[in-house]
């Protein structure tokens, strides 16, 4: 929004321009002493719990073969779930939003479940179907594609957890790019895939990333149906989350928070490049209109 | 108005004087059908023996995750748990209680008890008949994940003690225990997964898992398509139990908890122990009841391991020897 006023309206004043709208350092104020209470503070006590353990021992804590092998399922896993979310989930809100059917209310609907759904119920109900003698199962196996109690079954759960993230986020956006747009770019002689393209999915990335972000984010910390589908077989399709679940188990706490703050580092550094990646292309969108 | 206070008033009064009246046992898992049956016969024996009406909450959870929030300060008069590493804990990690708590009891403060034993599929068409049948190529074992469940690390380490009751070296149950988990598909977490896992999904030919809960799978969900087989010797599974003293002292309830854990040895909660195929360890009831259970070769974590704190460094802790056979 702001973005769009100093767009429209070159600065008048040349000296430091103060904020149009009263009231900002009491909300900002709000907003840091929020946050601090919910999510700093409770970070801040992994990272200080860490600090039991000396340098050496936390490097060899989180660099054991096991939990090497678990980041590498947990953020594969999750980048796979949530790639697989961006294009399926653009095309579910593409329908949603350009046609109109019977039933579209209830697909509509249908979207949001694997947010409502506890994640355990996910889980079994994940695995009673792709198990060898469940619906999925007892076809895909004699293909040779095992699915439940391997790595494509992690991936299997992390799709389907992050499914509503995408669509979500991309649904609004969609709405208000209006059909005029799609049709002045057919009636200038742009066959589909260059409306679909240049004019359309341009305008679109930066909710795209920021449902991918978010559904890569909501899969990394998953745990419930993961654990289900996953057969938690050490150094295969064991979960990072699971080994922090095990660590607890044995009393190991500050194992488990060393293990956390990787993770929460790395999900971090991660999110900030997608962040990163959403900027510049909306600024290059931006300055390309 | 005056109403109002003296109803606030009363019910102040109330909660004041019947505080101590109510106990809370923190559980484990599993042991929900157990409790359910015995704290009623507990409230009914206590009403008869002092007059007074108690009552008793449960709390039901994994095991370590239990002791866990009583650690974190969750006001438990009593802890009953399925292996003593979970109250010893209580000890090591918040000094609740005393390090000889095992001792204050009989039979090592476990009034009951299970065996690991082998659920296998109608007909056993693998012919699995002992521990050596396991390892044999394409027999699928399932058992929950030893580093997350009481109920695996119990399997795991029956397994192990198999091999070194017979006379075989560490080095030959380091071997067999190899053997072993190359026949292991998956690793779920908790006990209750790995029985969905064999009954509900198919998976495997074999189930390893407390008698208990065979019994229950029997009875609950089938008889006709599963049938025991109990090996030659296995673990012997202690339940033990014991006042959390620091919360008892601060909550006067020291007596009446005393009460509830000793009550677990009287006859009458010993028969509802073996209704739920629990093995009952007080004296006179195991001599009662020993038609209901076959005869096992059992052996004792101690025995075979030194202490379970022992089994739990060498065994089931970062880079033990259970990691070992996954990390090359």
């Amino acid at each position: 929004m702001t973005q769009v006023i100093t767009a429209n309206h070159p600065p008048l004043r040349k000296r430091k321009q103060k904020n149009v709208l009263p009231g900002f350092n009491l909300s900002l104020g709000y907003t840091i002493l929020y946050l601090s209470l919910i999510v700093l503070i409770p970070l801040s006590a992994a990272f200080i719990k860490t600090t039991e353990l000396s340098f050496a021992e936390f490097w060899e804590t989180v660099t054991t073969p096991r939990v090497v092998a678990s980041y590498q399922l947990t953020f594969g896993a999750s980048l796979i779930g949530a790639g697989i979310n961006a294009v399926f989930g653009l095309l579910t809100a593409w329908v949603l939003v350009r046609y109109s059917f019977p039933g579209k209310k209830i697909v509509d609907a249908l979207v949001d479940l694997p947010f409502a759904l506890p994640t355990a119920v996910a889980g079994i109900a994940l695995t009673a179907i792709f198990a060898g003698n469940g619906w999925l199962g007892s076809w895909l196996e004699p293909l040779g594609i095992k699915v439940a109690f391997t790595p494509l079954g992690v991936v299997v759960a992390l799709t389907f957890i992050g499914l509503p993230f995408v669509v979500r986020t991309v649904q609004p956006v969609l709405e208000d790019l209006e059909a005029e747009a799609e049709e002045a770019a057919a009636s200038l002689g742009a066959n589909r895939w260059q409306t679909f393209s240049r004019v359309i999915l341009p305008a679109l990335y930066p909710a795209l990333l920021t449902g991918f972000a978010l559904a890569f984010a909501r899969a990394v910390g998953e745990y419930g149906s993961v654990i289900f589908i996953a057969g938690n077989m050490p150094m295969v399709s064991e979960i990072t989350p699971l080994i922090i679940i095990t660590k607890l188990e044995q009393y190991d706490y500050a194992g488990a928070t060393a293990v956390a703050v990787v993770m929460l580092v790395i999900s971090f550094a991660l999110l900030l490049a997608i962040n990163g990646l959403q900027w510049w292309s909306s600024r290059r969108n931006g300055s390309a209109r | 108005m005056f109403k109002f206070i003296v109803v606030l008033a009363s019910l102040f009064f109330a909660s004041s004087v019947f505080a101590e009246t109510s106990i809370l046992n923190v559980s484990y898992d599993v042991s929900r059908e157990f409790y359910k049956d015995l704290n009623p016969a507990f409230v009914k024996y206590w009403k008869d023996k002092t007059g007074e009406t108690i009552t008793i909450k449960q709390s039901h959870g994994g095991s370590s995750k239990q002791a866990r929030s009583v650690i974190d300060g969750l006001q438990a008069d009593v802890i009953t748990m399925n292996q003593s590493l979970d109250i010893d804990i209580l000890h090591e990690r918040g000094k609740l209680i005393p390090k000889d708590w095992q001792k204050r009891l009989a039979s090592n403060s476990a009034p009951t008890a299970s065996t690991t034993v082998f659920l296998v599929r109608k007909g056993n068409p693998k012919n699995i008949r002992d521990w050596n049948d396991l390892v044999r190529p394409g027999v699928g074992i399932i058992l929950p994940n030893p580093k997350t469940s009481g109920n695996g690390r119990y399997s795991y380490l029956a397994a192990w003690g198999s091999v070194i009751k017979k006379g075989g070296s560490d080095a030959d149950a380091k071997d067999y225990i190899h053997r072993f988990f190359k026949n292991v598909p998956i690793l779920d977490a908790g006990g209750r997964g790995a029985t969905t896992s064999f009954v509900q999904r198919g998976i495997g030919d074999v189930l390893l898992t407390f008698e208990n809960e065979v019994s229950l799978i029997i009875n609950e969900l089938g008889g006709d398509q599963f049938e025991v087989v109990y090996p030659g010797i296995s673990v012997l599974a202690e339940n033990p139990i014991s006042l959390v003293d620091k919360v008892a002292d601060k909550r006067n309830s020291r007596k009446v908890s005393q009460a509830y854990l000793d009550f677990h040895y009287s006859d009458e909660a010993q028969a509802i122990a073996v209704k739920h195929s629990l093995r009952p360890r007080a004296e006179a009831a195991a001599d009662k009841y020993k038609d209901k259970f076959k005869p096992l070769t059992l052996f004792t974590i101690d025995e075979v391991f030194g202490s379970w704190a022992n089994a739990q460094k060498v065994h089931f802790a970062d880079g033990g020897v259970f990691d070992q056979i996954y990390v090359k």
